[in-house]
């Protein structure tokens, strides 16, 4: 069963008198538990991509059904409602808010959510151990290390148990030692059966994911299974 | 209902972080709501007391009474025609008193100032009233000790005396005033009674605590030359109702005592308490004006002030509201938000003027007797909450609106 399914996805930028084309023509079906990476060079559209599958951004033209519901159609607090129950985003720049410590920030969906204060205290804070930060829970962004704050983050994204991770280069801004970490947590997800979309520029980031879609210009240039895909080993984590 | 309140909660919670978050520019935008609401409740309070004051004044005062007199009491601009009236005698008195059929009460007063002692205490300058004992019944008078002059002791010219409460507080710390003898101007005179406390501060001269009554032919015989000095007629109507036809009355005797003719002015005035009361209502006036201006200014600029601010912090969170968003913010939820931000500071604002107009008027209190109401702790919470709903609703609704996706790219 598909959980995404666009199809002709045209999103057009208009800048002062010229329109840029982000993306073109997209058409992707991604099933449930799938793990999917998306590539390509710096503007080829993998950002607009996302946001579109994201419900953060609607496309100029095209079709774009989630989980069967037609998204196209859907007014600002439906979009928010989408986002907030069955979207789990995790960022490059990680995103967390600042002056709140991680229990807050993996908070903040639940609360948009209006689950109550005691059952949302303890699904937070679960959320957290499961990425491996018992011991952070407390802490700020500023005293957490880059590879801890995408942990909070990505806690923040699974807190709400979404249909489908996004996240756009979510191992940019991190060493290749700290990254290979935060890989071997989205293996873990995906493994639970969670459905993850990942844009990254690194092959070897790519190889983890079970399928690869290659964009270009706004359109899709290659859209294949991973042959040879790369199963990080669990003993190769050390959080704290 | 129940998410309606858990959003409306969860608001203020993330309201209340941010607003701790950045502490100095809460407090900064706070000034303004502080000044503006220490004005508008030490107006209303300095109002309030005013009034009691006046209040309870008039009533000691009675205010069915007409004092006849060379001199209009509250106009001052024909002061030189004033001036040249012919004075009003005892001889007028006697005349007006046969006459009239309508007062309750008709009293000769006339006034002079002398220094009261009693050993080593002493009062300089204190209000003598000369009078004949119908006077208090042109009063409302209560004793808290011993009684008012008898006709006897009037008509006599005895060295008898009234004492205000005030004077007694100070001559007899002890509150033994009744018998003694005391020294005014020099002259011995025995305390035959002392007045409650009766008047207050807003009736100046008139405040009958810090006067001393004796009879009028004492003043006469001591400290004021009979053939000089010009006299008041208090004359008092039977009931409020009957003021204006005693007014009448009153006014058509004196033309005949005076030998006045239908084509000259009167040579004298008819005296009010209203006329004070307008003189009050003016000054009361003032102050509103002034205190609403100054409210009305600081709130403005406090309101503009939280407005810019507001719009900065949406700008500096631009990136935070994005992500705020992308988790499943609704446009109502970030809307909420930044409305509590701003009208939680202005309330705080509020609150801190508001206390520090119940200190300052503890303050003001010794000169001027204040009265806090509860109105002016309702006036300064709702006035403060709307000026941040106010002050906080356009910048509240650029967050709002603002683009998920631009939102995260601000940088
Ligand atoms: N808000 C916008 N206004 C105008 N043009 C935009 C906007 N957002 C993106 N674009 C343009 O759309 C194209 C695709 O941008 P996008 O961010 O999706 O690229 P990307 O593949 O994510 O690149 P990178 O790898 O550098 O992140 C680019 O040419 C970009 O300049
Ligand atoms: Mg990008």
């Amino acid at each position: 069963m598909n959980i995404i399914n666009i199809e002709h996805i045209a999103k057009v930028y208009q800048v002062g008198f010229e329109e840029v084309h982000a993306l073109r023509d997209v058409s992707i079906r991604i099933d449930k538990n799938e793990y999917v990476a998306i590539m390509g060079p710096s503007g080829s559209g993998k950002s607009t991509l996302m946001n579109v599958l994201g419900c953060l951004d609607t496309p100029t033209s095209g079709k774009y059904d989630f989980n069967n519901q037609n998204v196209s159609e859907m007014n600002d607090n439906q979009l928010a409602k989408i986002r907030n129950k069955e979207i789990g985003f995790v960022f490059q720049t990680f995103n967390l808010l600042p002056r709140s410590d991680a229990l807050h920030n993996v908070e903040l969906p639940l609360i948009y959510a209006g689950v109550p204060t005691a059952e949302r205290k303890e699904r937070a804070k679960q959320a957290l151990i499961d990425v491996g930060l018992e011991n952070r829970i407390h802490h700020k962004p500023n005293e957490l290390s880059g590879g801890q704050r995408q942990r909070v983050a990505i806690a923040r994204a699974l807190v709400t148990n979404p249909s489908i991770i996004l996240a756009d280069e979510p191992t940019g801004n991190l060493d290749s030692k700290t990254g290979e970490e935060i890989m071997l947590l989205f293996n873990e997800i995906h493994c639970k059966g969670n459905t993850i979309i990942l844009v990254t520029h690194e092959e070897y980031i790519a190889e983890h994911a079970a399928r690869i879609v290659r964009l270009k210009d706004g359109l899709v240039e290659s859209d294949e299974k991973v042959l040879n895909r790369y199963i990080p080993k669990l003993n190769s984590a050390n959080v704290n | 209902m129940y998410t309606i309140l858990f959003e409306i909660r969860e608001s203020l919670l993330i309201a209340l972080r941010a607003i701790r978050a950045n502490k100095m520019r809460s407090i900064l935008t706070m000034l303004g709501i502080f000044i503006g609401v220490t004005v508008v409740v030490l107006m209303s309070t300095a109002i309030k007391g005013i009034d009691n004051a006046f209040q309870t004044g008039m009533s000691a005062l009675g205010s069915d009474v007409l004092y006849i007199d060379k001199w209009a009491w509250f106009e001052h601009d024909e002061w030189w025609k004033m001036r040249n009236r012919r004075r009003i005698d005892m001889n007028d008195f006697y005349a007006f008193k046969e006459q009239a059929k309508l007062p309750l009460a008709v009293a000769p007063v006339i006034n002079s100032r002398q220094t009261v002692k009693f050993g080593d205490n002493r009062i300089e300058n204190v209000f003598l009233n000369g009078s004949n004992s119908d006077y208090v019944q042109t009063t409302n008078f209560t004793f808290s000790m011993g009684r008012f002059y008898s006709e006897i002791e009037s008509n006599s010219a005895r060295h008898v005396a009234v004492i205000g409460s005030d004077v007694s507080n100070t001559l007899f710390p002890r509150g033994d005033a009744l018998d003694k003898e005391i020294k005014i101007g020099g002259v011995n005179f025995r305390v035959v009674g002392v007045l409650d406390e009766q008047g207050s501060w807003i009736l100046g001269n008139f405040n009958p605590d810090k006067q001393v009554f004796i009879p009028i032919g004492t003043i006469f015989k001591n400290f004021q030359n009979q053939s000089f000095g010009t006299i008041t007629i208090n004359v008092r109507a039977a009931n409020p109702l009957l003021l204006e036809e005693t007014k009448i009355e009153a006014e058509g005797i004196m033309r005949k005592i005076r030998g006045l003719t239908f084509n000259e002015e009167n040579d004298f005035s008819i005296n009010q308490q209203e006329g004070l009361a307008s003189q009050i209502d003016q000054t009361v006036g003032v102050i509103q004006f002034v205190g609403f201006f100054i409210t009305g200014l600081s709130l403005f600029v406090g309101a503009v002030g939280i407005m810019n601010i507001m719009f900065v912090s949406v700008k500096e969170r631009t990136k935070e509201i994005g992500v705020r968003k992308a988790i499943g913010a609704k446009r109502r939820t970030i809307l909420g938000q930044f409305l509590f931000e701003s009208s939680t500071i202005c309330l705080a604002g509020g609150l801190v003027g508001l206390i520090a107009a119940l200190l300052l008027s503890k303050i003001v209190n010794q000169f001027l007797p204040t009265s806090v109401q509860w109105d002016a702790v309702v006036i300064a919470i709702v006035v403060s909450l709307i000026t941040g709903l106010i002050a906080g609703i356009a910048p509240a609704y650029t967050a709002a609106k603002l683009d998920p996706v631009e939102a995260l790219r601000y940088e």
